[in-house]
């Protein structure tokens, strides 16, 4: 028998019995247990086997900084890798130890994640005696305070080891303040809360467990784990300390324990973690654990590395009946699957080194002190800088750090508790050994058994191999043994790593440094970071006002950017081909409309808003009459094609311009670049209009008709409403506008409506249309209509690298302007290069021969390897009006090449295509006046 | 060796790191070339100029730790998949070298071809995959395109229903592309350039260039004044101010770029899956650890470190692709300095400082080029010319138009 | 994530921004007249400091309105903010860009 649940005490509720399920065992702990104090109460403590080498591996803390007894969570839902100290018990848990990795659920996690915003002034991290000080202090003042804690409630070292404070036993302290705290309106306590992250201008994120502890009780939709976002003033770190272990052989053993979680699992889990016990020790902290556990029962042994140790811990370890042994190291921890003894050895006086002969101690449980690292991971992230404090051998603060405040065992003892005792939990100074030489004998086997990092199965002899092989940088060690970059990320092992290669170097730890501590400070659920950013909420979906009319309609989506656009309106049975064939038929026979009201419009007025779409525009845009529209092309500085569209001027003043889709935020802000930063002097508004305005073009040879129909109040005939004109018009009785424009080079007006009334209108269409055949048509029939016409679209026929002249929109550029944005560029030798790619129609060989999108152009059917590329196919289909597939492509010097024979090469497939004017269908322009 | 112990975890050892590895001198007063940088690039670079062309008086300085700023940093994922000719040139070339590099070095790198995939999402991204996978193979680079089905069939844990935000469309797939051990690769660099006499040294900031009409004579350090006969520029995202001692204005903008593992876990994910649409980089290391990329932060940026809503978005975009990643833990964020260029190609180039040679604005690509770049650097600062490979990477290129522009070629990055 | 503050709204989260690059980068007088060396310095090359940098960023989320910023590369720090047209603020240690 090693460990046992004691019949009385601790902070557990015994009336609240939890079944769980350890490795296939039915076991019972209680509520306020871990899965650690949970299994060691049951007498387990052997968890797991070691990742490298297959040891064993046992309980070795009680809180985050666990380094051995990792488990695999199996039920409620599979959860790889937690240590088993920071699970808290809960019924139904069933777990398992593992070796080394973790294990993800093969199904969808069904619990739900959130997050949360909290501004405070003060934030306090840690709630044990500095941290609740402080809180109450600023939380009297009025000062909005955020007080966080990992643990289930407050408390923090006094619930574990049961100091008093105020001459009060801790836990009744700790609670008093809650009370307080609790009862203030400025106030909020989060416990089972981690703070993981310290970012800029007091940013600091946390991570809320919220349900796991709850069980089946837990409120259906509860999020599970929250990720609280605080922005404070000032954060007040006061996270305490970890015990520090010894690398000394065979000190990875199951029943090896650091003397503080001892102590921990007997106050506060009343969990006696051994009988026969022995306390390996380098300073006087560890004493309290001691007399706590011979109290308890246990009988005990303290081997202290120290010659001597202060009177009257010296006296009341006498009178307790503890023996001490001064002086000595434990050199090896005896046993296989557990410790059952210890060697012991004398050493010279402040030397590592044994001399003399060893004795053996039995044991069934061996504590280990090497002193305490201030935890200070979270300062560090906020970019405090540490030093190296010789007294107590650990890196300590050395910085002041705006808005950061460090609180320990001063705002401790100045709330009054009491670090005189000499066994009480206090800062000693501690003398520094890292690592016990090996036994002379060779007790510890063949190899070297002394971890200095446990759960990387990283020892000594691999620490002095990695200096030996000439690295002098604790990264380099890092590196090379995987020493501090298991699950606890060097929590315990990384000063001792230091402590080692100080040694053998020669240097001090000061001079060696420690690496870096990186956010999080423990880890943090991908889910958990994930929040409810998932699924449809990942990323907003826009859709335009007629959209109910598409989805009840079955039309297919296409997402374009943020919007779902509709792709085609497939018949029952119908696939996407044949779809857009009736589709683009209708509209080059008949009559069709389609929903373009996801066009990016943005209205740009005010006494200077020409001359400032003339600098926007390549073409000329103060020249265009009002109540006229013009195409019009944008460009970066580069010369490259930007975006294009449509400017309508609708006032002297006032101009309504049109983007693409994808680039209506992007062009408005760009407006509003030049508008603000270079040209402030102009007077010019812009602001986007796109969602204000539904827009639908009706095309096709009788779109007339159903227009008139529509707008009787316009005179709709080619003489009156001439092409690229705009009206005003009642659009079945609503007010609106209606622009000739066309996109297919069919007769086509594009009716604006406000977004209000766009499916009504849209639905007035379809009713006008009937008669006449009108069929709904998505983005595909769209490019269709467009691609046998030639014009090209930004983004898919052109990738950034293409200037206007490349398009063959050489004609959209003005050569009067003095200057635009892109004009000078054109100057370049490099975009003047004849052989630059132009934009160009492919037309197979044989008709019924489809052209990929992405295939690239080779001047040959033969292909060697590397095989020059002329270019590429941007957009490829098959035209019901030219009887043939088709494509767009771009070609170097493609002009220049008219009539050639070229090759068309996708995937393995090679198409004999003929180069071709861009333009195949209705070169005259005869069919967009209907 | 790698670990076969019943009971440990498999494939959870990493193989040992040779007893001996570099010196670690004192600088010397001369050297016939100084590389400024002791990263993957310089200390590759030094390894090619001493065994490919006999320059063996050769020092890399480097103001930290050995290939301690992106090398140590970068998510280690390899292929040569780019969109124009110069850029698959260097990259093919590069990953050519990676195929015997183990043998080379005589070093375990780790180097595990198992296929990277570059999803897409949309429409466009299918035709600029499309046409990307058509460039490469007419290239020689093996690339083909996989639908829906089959980018499950190479990783079965991607979430391809067609219900979600942005479905998975398809792929490009490249077989031969895949991941190494990072610190394994600069190592074994450092190790073989050791060998052959050159000197590494560490703590050692370069802080002016010495430069006597016209050309480079030495380079000032916070180590003493070090003469040399060509000094070669390979300090990543420290570029800018290190050209600046000479002088030389670089189209650069040094970024943040994030990156994070896991816990160690069980195999899940057999290959690499990239996704520009939504941001995602993935593949699950040696040990167990799944390595991902987030976004690049905006702003210019020397930190090491990015803003933690970058994490964020990262985690919610990895888990609509891998839903069974969300009770995986992030377990160890970091940063690095990533040079980017305006067209997002490397600079590889000759200066008007006779002796002065520069390789920056490798973006994210730096890692995957590591060989090509040290053997064609080496060339041009041999020859004192152009390397065939690098020829299109002129610092000159910004000054005449003709860029090799990755950006707006929809290339993924990384 | 950065506290920004914008000179017209005050304090706000980083993620309300866009960045934009270095400031007081005229576009030229006279285009046409520069030289391709001059035309591509304006195109492409731009300062990229360790430490104070003056820069432009854009309030997307906010007020929608550009303006300049002291930031240290180094530390993130935001050391000034201003408006656009106005001179960079002359700060200990900086160099002030036109």
């Amino acid at each position: 028998m090693t460990a046992r649940r004691l019949p009385t005490g601790g902070s557990i509720d015994r009336g609240a019995p939890l079944a769980f399920r350890w490795a296939g065992t039915d076991l019972t702990g209680y509520q306020g247990d871990t899965l650690a104090s949970a299994l060691l109460g049951a007498g387990i403590d052997t968890i797991g086997s070691s990742v490298r080498l297959g040891r064993p591996r046992g309980i070795t803390s009680a809180g985050t900084e666990e380094s051995t007894a990792l488990v695999q969570i199996e039920k409620p839902f599979p959860e790889p890798m937690l240590p088993a100290t920071t699970v808290e018990l809960a019924e139904g848990l069933a777990a398992r130890g593992i070796t080394g990795q973790g294990r993800l659920a093969d199904r969808d996690d069904p619990a739900r994640y959130d997050a949360r915003h909290a501004h405070a002034d003060l934030l306090v991290v840690g709630a044990g005696p500095a941290g609740l000080t402080a809180a109450l202090a600023a939380a009297r003042t009025g000062e909005r305070v955020i007080l966080a804690d990992d643990d289930i409630r407050v408390g923090g070292s006094l619930l574990d080891y049961g100091e008093t404070v105020e001459g009060v036993p801790g836990e009744q302290w700790a609670a008093g303040v809650l009370a307080e705290l609790a009862s203030l309106p400025n106030v909020r306590v989060l416990v089972r809360t981690t703070v993981f992250g310290i970012y800029d201008d007091g940013f600091v994120l946390a991570v809320e467990h919220r349900s796991d502890h709850l069980g089946a009780a837990a409120r259906p939709g509860r999020s599970r784990e929250r990720i609280w976002r605080i922005r404070t003033t000032t954060t007040v770190i006061a996270t305490g300390g970890y015990e520090r272990p010894i690398a000394f052989a065979n000190n990875d053993l199951p029943g090896v324990m650091l003397a503080s979680a001892a102590h921990t699992y007997l106050h506060r889990y009343a969990v006696l973690a051994g009988e026969s016990v022995v306390l390996f020790t380098t300073n006087s902290t560890a004493y309290g654990a001691a007399r706590a556990l011979v109290a308890a029962g246990a009988r005990l042994t303290i081997v202290d590395t120290r010659p001597e140790i202060p009177a009257g811990l010296d006296s009341g370890c006498r009178n307790l009946g503890i023996e001490v042994v001064t002086g000595h190291h434990v050199v090896t921890a005896l046993g296989t699957d557990r410790v059952h003894g210890v060697t012991i050895a004398p050493r010279r006086a402040g030397g590592p080194h044994v001399a003399g002969a060893s004795a053996t101690i039995d044991c069934d449980l061996l504590l280990v002190s090497g002193g305490w690292n201030p935890v200070l991971h979270l300062f560090s992230q906020a970019r405090g800088t540490l030093a190296f404090d010789e007294r107590l051998q650990a890196f300590v603060a050395a910085s002041e750090v705006r808005g950061f405040e460090l609180a320990g065992l001063a705002a401790a003892e100045s709330a009054g508790y009491d670090p005189a005792d000499p066994f009480a939990f206090a800062l000693h100074p501690v003398e520094g050994v890292w690592s016990i030489p090996l036994p002379a004998d060779g007790d510890a086997g063949g190899s070297d058994t002394r971890f200095v990092d446990v759960q990387r199965d990283v020892t000594v002899s691999e620490i002095l191999r990695a200096t030996g092989a000439g690295l002098r940088s604790m990264e380099h060690v890092k590196r090379y043994t995987t020493l501090g970059t298991a699950l606890d990320q060097g929590k315990t092992s990384g000063l001792l790593g230091s402590g080692v290669v100080a040694q053998e170097l020669g240097i001090s730890v000061a001079e060696l440094g420690t690496t870096t501590f990186r956010p999080p400070f423990s880890p943090v659920g991908f889910a958990a970071l994930a929040g409810a950013d998932r699924g449809e909420l990942y990323d907003p979906i826009r859709v335009t006002a007629i959209h109910p009319w598409h989805l009840a309609h079955g039309a297919e989506f296409e997402n374009v950017g943020q919007w779902k656009r509709p792709w085609y309106y497939p018949l029952p049975g119908e696939s996407l081909d044949e779809a857009v064939l009736r589709e683009s038929i209708a509209a080059r026979t008949m009559v069709a409309c389609m929903d373009g009201s996801t066009l990016g419009k943005i209205d740009v007025r005010g006494a200077d808003a020409a001359a400032f779409l003339d600098l926007l525009y390549t073409n000329l845009m103060s020249s265009l009459k009002v109540g006229s529209i013009r195409y019009g092309v944008m460009c970066g500085p580069d010369g490259m094609v930007k975006d294009d569209g449509t400017v309508i001027r609708l006032a002297e003043e006032r101009f309504l311009v049109t983007t693409t889709t994808g680039n209506a935020a992007a062009i408005l802000d760009w407006m509003e670049e030049w508008l603000q930063t270079e040209w402030p002097d102009l007077r010019v508004f812009a602001a986007s209009v796109t969602e204000q305005w539904v827009t639908i073009p009706v095309v096709g040879p009788l779109s007339r008709a159903v227009v008139q129909q529509l707008a009787p109040g316009v005179d709709a005939s080619a003489a009156a409403f001439p092409f690229m004109a705009t009206r005003d018009a009642v659009i079945a009785g609503v007010d609106g506008r209606i622009d000739r424009i066309s996109f297919s080079g069919e007769l086509a007006f594009e009716l604006n409506v406000p977004a209000w009334y766009g499916q009504a209108v849209w639905e007035a269409v379809i009713a006008a249309g009937e008669q006449h055949g009108i069929t709904p048509y998505g983005t595909e029939t769209m490019h269709v209509l467009r691609a046998e016409k030639g014009y090209p679209i930004i983004g898919q026929d052109t990738d950034g690298t293409l200037s206007p002249h490349d398009l063959g929109l050489g004609w959209a550029v003005s050569k009067k302007k003095p200057d635009f944005i892109g004009k000078r560029s054109f100057a370049r030798a490099e975009n003047t290069r004849p052989d630059r790619r132009h934009f160009v129609g492919l037309l197979p060989v044989d008709p019924e021969e489809s052209i990929p999108e992405g295939a690239q152009i080779i001047a040959s059917r033969e292909v060697t390897i590397p095989m020059p590329m002329l270019g590429h196919v941007t957009s490829g289909y098959r035209s019901a009006a030219l009887g043939s597939h088709f494509a767009l492509a771009l070609i170097s010097a493609g002009r220049d090449r008219m009539g050639e024979r070229l090759f068309a090469w996708s995937e393995g497939r090679v198409i004999a295509v003929t180069v071709t004017d861009s333009v195949l269908l209705d070169k005259e322009g005869t069919r967009r006046d209907g | 060796m790698l670990d076969t112990t019943p009971g440990t975890a498999p494939g959870a050892a990493l193989p040992d790191h040779p007893d001996f590895l570099w010196r670690n001198p004192d600088p010397k007063k001369v050297y016939d070339v100084v590389i400024v940088g002791g990263g993957g690039h310089g200390i590759a670079t030094a390894y090619y100029l001493a065994s490919r062309y006999g320059i063996t008086n050769v020092a890399v300085l480097e103001k930290g730790w050995l290939a301690g700023g992106n090398m140590a940093r970068n998510t280690t994922i390899i292929r040569s998949n780019y969109l124009w000719d110069e850029s698959s040139g260097i990259y093919e070339h590069s990953l050519k070298m990676w195929e015997g590099l183990e043998e080379d070095l005589g070093y375990p790198l780790l180097f595990s071809q198992r296929g990277v995939l570059n999803l897409a999402h949309s429409l466009q991204d299918v035709r600029d995959s499309k046409r990307r996978v058509n460039a490469n193979v007419l290239n020689g680079v093996d690339a083909e395109w996989v639908d829906a089905d089959g980018v499950k069939e190479l990783c079965p844990i991607v979430n391809i229903s067609p219900d979600v935000r942005y479905p998975v469309l398809g792929a490009t797939y490249q077989p031969r592309a895949g991941i190494a051990k990072h610190d394994y690769v600069a190592w074994g660099y450092a190790r073989a350039a050791s060998a052959l006499g050159v000197d590494l040294i560490q703590n050692c900031e370069v802080t002016g260039l010495d430069v006597r009409g016209g050309r480079v004579v030495g380079v000032q350090t916070n180590r003493g004044t070090i003469a040399a006969g060509k000094v070669a520029l390979a300090a990543a995202g420290h570029s800018s101010v290190v050209a600046g001692f000479a002088g030389i204005r670089l189209p650069l903008q040094s970024h943040p770029l994030q990156a994070l593992v896991s816990e160690l876990l069980e195999p899940v994910h057999p290959t690499v899956v990239m996704s520009n649409a939504v941001h995602v980089y993935v593949s699950q290391a040696h040990k167990g650890e799944l390595v991902m990329g987030a976004g690049v932060d905006s702003y210019n940026g020397f930190g090491q470190r990015g803003a933690f809503h970058i994490i964020e978005r990262q985690m919610s975009a990895a888990i609509e692709l891998f839903p069974v990643f969300a009770r995986a833990h992030l377990l160890r964020t970091w940063g690095g300095i990533v040079d980017v260029t305006p067209d997002a190609s490397p600079i590889v180039s000759l200066t008007d400082v006779s002796g002065l040679y520069l390789n920056c604005g490798w973006g994210t690509g730096g890692f995957k080029a590591t060989p090509g770049v040290g053997d064609t650097f080496a060339a041009t600062i041999a020859n004192d010319a152009p390397h065939p490979l690098v020829a299109a990477f002129t610092l000159d290129r910004f000054r005449t138009g003709a860029l090799v522009d990755e950006h707006g070629a929809a290339a993924v990055a990384h | 994530m950065q506290l920004i503050e914008c000179p017209n709204c005050g304090k706000r989260e980083e993620i309300e921004f866009h960045y934009g690059g270095q400031a007081h980068i005229a576009y030229p007088e006279d285009p046409a007249a520069t030289t391709d060396h001059e035309w591509s310095d304006y195109l492409f090359f731009r300062d990229n400091p360790k430490g104070p940098f003056a820069e432009r960023w854009y309030h997307g989320g906010g007020c929608r309105r550009w303006f300049n910023a002291v930031r240290d590369t180094t530390s993130y720090r935001f050391l000034a903010v201003y408006q656009p047209g106005e001179r960079m603020p002359a700060l200990p240690g900086t160099r002030v860009t036109r």
